[in-house]
């Protein structure tokens, strides 16, 4: 049976505003690492910076004692990351965003991380964590997509 | 932790004599850019503007709060009848920008050169 490495690569961020970047830089390392053409590390980057950003403001809401982790788990063909906060996770999914709702002031102009994050990578699941608390996103993406 | 967000003013001329009034942008675009972005656009001068042009050509990192200040900023400028296109966005944003939808709002073009020629 051949046996199947991960490497994992963790990062811990403060919950306050701008530290997602720490996140993007850290994925976006691992993944050219990996093999992935630049267009995908793109698209990772901005799954990872909103991914943190919603745990530092709605999962840890901007309480800086509270921490983001970051997991990265490189395996043969594909790069999972997880993004853990002490929130109570997503009650609900995030219609796609509306722009002509938008322009016409009938829907906020904010809203769009979660359909970022499902648009640009292969996976996304949001997991609520026991007792409110370690909820995570997990995300995926693959090498071979476009192969 | 996020780089301060600039912006500046240029007024131009196009190939075909419309005049053109460009904010450019410089730094991250994010939830702490509303000043720069939103502040810049609201103290242009009133009435006399009809296209502006957006420049994003020093712009790295846009994120969904920078992208809800783009949003208001075409918001209010359909409010007040101009035109608004954009420039120097990377392959990368000009894929997110096509997503949400700001397309519909906001034509996009490659450079400055391309933009200026098409208004």
């Amino acid at each position: 049976m051949s046996e199947i490495k991960t490497t994992t690569v963790e990062v811990r961020l403060p919950s306050r505003m701008g530290f997602e970047k720490v996140a993007m830089s850290t994925a976006s390392a691992v993944a050219k690492l990996m093999g992935f053409p630049e267009d995908r590390v793109e698209d990772l980057k901005t799954a990872v910076a909103e991914a943190c950003i919603n745990a530092i403001e709605h999962g840890n809401r901007l309480n800086e004692k509270l921490s983001v982790g970051v997991v990265l788990s490189a395996g043969v063909d594909s790069l999972e990351v997880k993004v853990i906060d002490d929130g109570k996770g997503m009650s609900k999914k995030q219609a796609k965003p509306d722009i002509d709702r938008k322009m016409h002031g009938e829907e906020d102009p904010r809203g769009m991380g979660m359909f970022l994050i499902q648009a640009l990578v292969d996976e996304a699941e949001w997991v609520a964590g026991s007792e409110g608390r370690a909820s995570y996103v997990r995300l995926v993406i693959r090498l071979d997509k476009d192969a | 932790m996020q780089s301060e967000t600039k912006s500046r003013v240029d007024q131009l001329t196009s190939p075909a004599g419309h005049a053109v009034t460009v904010l450019r942008f410089e730094g991250d675009i994010a939830s702490t850019s509303k000043e720069a972005v939103l502040g810049a656009y609201q103290a242009l001068p009133k009435g006399t503007i009809k296209q502006v042009l957006l420049d994003f050509t020093k712009v790295d990192y846009i994120n969904s709060s920078g992208i809800a200040l783009v949003i208001q900023l075409l918001m209010e400028a359909a409010n007040a009848g101009q035109k608004v296109y954009a420039f120097g966005l990377s392959a990368h944003f000009t894929k997110v920008f096509t997503m949400v939808g700001i397309t519909k709002y906001a034509g996009l073009f490659p450079g400055q050169t391309e933009a200026l020629a098409a208004l």
